[in-house]
């Protein structure tokens, strides 16, 4: 094996779409978003996979993606409508107003709660086999997005139950479910990079799924913050995204603060550029680390 | 033919690893306290700098690959040998671009697979089909891709029966079989495989290499990684030598795999078993060690033709067993990978009764008749009939001329490999 200059133009038998690839320590890889479409069926399959498994061996089986917003949505709905007795967005029957949040809040903690056990959980295959790492978390995503599709048909049951009509809003609803999972996905992209090197965040995510439902306006309007908080408080961004919902699903009963969702959409950029730009950063160090 | 498809210039990996500082038999709480403070202090400072954290009192960077050069050619099988911990698996690592060089670079053309281990990313929940779809989209392959070759590779593996059954209720041969025919029917220009034919039973084995020379036929580059020679004999044209992280030789296979023996034999004294991964049966009883001695215990580092040897198997078994049949074996191949002889304790008529705990089991060779060269070793080991340890290429004999005829002369090499106790008379005869 002698050392020749580097090799001509490859002769026309091997020409069929033949990649060049260089390994270098610290190389930018200028095939990244190449590499993450052309393993696109992988993260379809990633995806099935998941929502595939999750229910396997339960006895109740898919039920439980019904029974357990909707148990929230009762101990919610009684806890601030009735006992603490806080007032409802208009004329609209307080547990549709706790739904309409349950739904993007569900949406988030289950995704971001996967997405940052993703890495781990695939330890495996990322210490065997090379794919866009990207491809884990986002893949997780799709299955708390099927949860997702379940709750939006008890919501619309809910609706015909309290004959309550959505208005033109609704048709926005896609856009703020998209805004929903990219908030779960700046966050959720950070910390699975991060619980690779430090195991600490497994623990952080938990407290905080469970601490921000009550922060974030889930059992109550955000009409009852004071009105010069609600600045401040769309530091949250799911603030933002409950309100987006809520605005969507009850029509014209729960106004958006635009100021506050301006800013809430600013912090879902600053923590998905932040989430992508670490998670990439760190990406090559995955499998020496896991 | 010769295009290069596997460039590597200086090619290096280095990890970081910590050693735990020496703790004294007696340790008072406050030097534990204060211990648990300075590491935390440590860590908190590695946090800071977003370096990653090292557990351990000191750190050392240790080189699993330094200054690697090499280049494939395309449709060449390359075997890559060398002992535990040589930098193998951190080569095909780098190569499959699962984790970074530190140094150096490589330039690859086509598509990499790499098997590293087989059956990645199987699911225990579901079927035998689903699993297929999910690994062939693991290893990169297309959905359509692999429905055109899906009854090829359920074919392959065997399975056919059991396509709708999760593969958690698999035996573990199956889930073996069905694992290497996902991996086996990939297409991709450069094969990267590594000691995964150490999983499955010998028929499949031998389908598994016969598919992976078909695939160097067609012109694909295989690299090869494994500790059975008689494989890496069989599929490579071209070996590696990975000595402690350097390439330490490089040529055509058999030069690379006598060349592999001779670095062996000048470091060992007794081979350790133990951490061997690639074996096969329940595990009951394991061989950690083995060691070569001379009539009076003294361990060998080489041995030379007609002296008398004790070969000594060591093991640990999970418990101590009386009146038990134990059959214990090894085969020894010559370094072209030829079968030479197997040795035999239910053959040879001296049953073997008792495990230990801890123990060993001694062959004495007497009058050792094989000349001089490197040999290659398997052992095996069955307890009442079912086996307990089984391990391709577990050691290697490294033999010198020695003086078997007892006539003052060394024998002569490369004369075959088998002496064999004879005696020559001339006599007058019939006509």
């Amino acid at each position: 094996m002698m050392t020749s200059p580097a090799s001509p133009v490859i002769d026309a038998s091997t020409s069929r779409a033949e990649v060049e690839l260089v390994l270098e320590p610290g190389r930018a890889d200028k095939n990244y978003w190449i590499d993450l479409w052309r393993y696109r069926e992988l993260f379809l399959i990633l995806a099935w996979r998941d929502i595939a498994v999750r229910y396997k061996q339960t006895v109740i089986g898919i039920l439980w993606a019904v029974l357990r917003p909707l148990l929230t949505m009762v101990v919610l709905a009684v806890v601030f409508g009735r006992v603490a007795k806080l007032p409802s967005d208009g004329d609209a029957p307080y547990p549709l107003l706790v739904f309409a949040a349950m739904l993007p809040w569900t949406l988030f903690a289950t995704s971001l709660t996967d997405a940052s056990n993703s890495l781990i959980g695939s330890a495996n295959l990322i210490s065997k086999v090379y794919f866009p790492r990207l491809i884990v978390p986002t893949a997780t995503i799709v299955s708390a997005f099927a949860d997702f599709l379940i709750s939006l048909a008890i919501l619309a049951a809910m609706m015909v139950y309290y004959r309550f009509a959505p208005r033109w809003h609704i048709a926005l609803l896609p856009l703020f479910t998209l805004l929903a999972l990219l908030a779960s996905l700046g966050p959720g992209l950070w910390i699975t990079a991060l619980n690779v090197k430090y195991r600490d965040f497994r623990y952080v995510i938990p407290f905080v799924a469970q601490f921000g439902l009550y922060v974030s306006p889930v059992g109550f309007s955000s009409g009852v913050i004071p009105e010069h908080w609600r600045l401040l408080y769309s530091l949250n961004p799911m603030v933002g995204v409950i309100d987006g919902f809520r605005w969507c699903i009850l029509g014209g009963n729960s106004p958006i603060n635009w100021s506050g969702f301006a800013l809430s959409l600013g912090v879902v950029a600053f923590f998905l550029w932040l989430g992508i730009g670490h998670f990439r950063r760190m990406e090559r160090t995955f499998a020496d680390l896991i | 033919m010769s295009d290069i498809v596997i460039k590597a210039e200086n090619l290096g990996k280095s990890y970081t690893i910590g050693h735990q500082a020496e703790r004294g038999r007696y340790l008072a709480l406050r030097d534990v306290a204060m211990q648990n403070a300075r590491e935390l202090w440590h860590k908190t400072k590695d946090l800071l700098r977003g370096r990653p954290i090292v557990l351990g009192a000191t750190q050392e960077e240790i080189w699993a690959l330094k200054d690697v050069s090499f280049e494939i050619h395309r449709g060449e099988a390359v075997g890559i040998i060398g002992r535990n911990g040589a930098g193998k698996s951190t080569l095909l690592k780098v190569l499959g671009r699962i984790t970074e060089p530190t140094a150096g670079r490589v330039t690859i053309k086509g598509r990499v697979a790499s098997l590293l281990e087989v059956g990645t990313g199987f699911h225990p929940e579901l079927t035998g089909r689903e699993n297929i779809y999910l690994n062939g989209a693991i290893f990169g392959m297309t959905r359509s891709e692999i429905r055109r070759k899906f009854e090829e590779i359920v074919a392959f593996a065997e399975v056919e029966r059991f396509l709708d059954t999760p593969v958690k209720r698999f035996s573990s041969g199956m889930y073996v079989r069905l694992a290497f025919a996902v991996a086996a029917h990939l297409e991709p220009e450069i094969l990267v495989v590594d000691e995964v034919l150490a999983v499955g039973d010998a028929q499949f084995q031998k389908k598994c290499l016969g598919k992976m020379g078909a695939v160097s036929q067609e012109g694909r580059t295989v690299l090869f990684v494994s500790h059975n020679m008689a494989a890496v004999q069989q599929l490579c044209q071209q070996g590696m030598v990975l000595s402690a992280g350097a390439l330490s030789y490089c040529g055509a296979i058999g030069d690379s795999i006598r060349n592999y023996m001779q670095d062996v034999k000048a470091t060992v004294v007794g081979t350790e078993l133990a951490n061997r991964k690639d074996r096969k049966g329940s595990q009951w009883l394991k061989f950690t060690r083995v060691a070569i001695c001379d009539g009076l215990g003294n361990e060998l580092r080489q041995v030379m033709s007609g002296e008398n040897l004790s070969i000594r198997l060591y093991y640990q078994a999970r418990g101590e067993m009386r009146k038990a049949s134990v059959n214990v074996a090894f085969n020894v191949r010559s370094s072209s990978g030829y079968l030479l002889l197997n040795l035999n304790s239910a053959d040879s008529g001296q049953p073997l009764l008792d495990i230990f705990e801890h123990g060993y089991f001694q062959c004495d060779w007497l009058r050792f008749n094989l000349r001089s060269g490197v040999y290659d070793c398997t052992l095996f080991c069955s307890v009442n009939g079912e086996i307990a340890d089984w391990m391709q290429s577990a050691f290697i004999l490294n033999v010198e001329d020695g003086d078997y005829y007892r006539t003052g002369k060394l024998v002569d090499r490369a004369q075959g490999d088998v002496l064999v106790p004879c005696s020559w008379a001339s006599q007058p005869g019939a006509k």
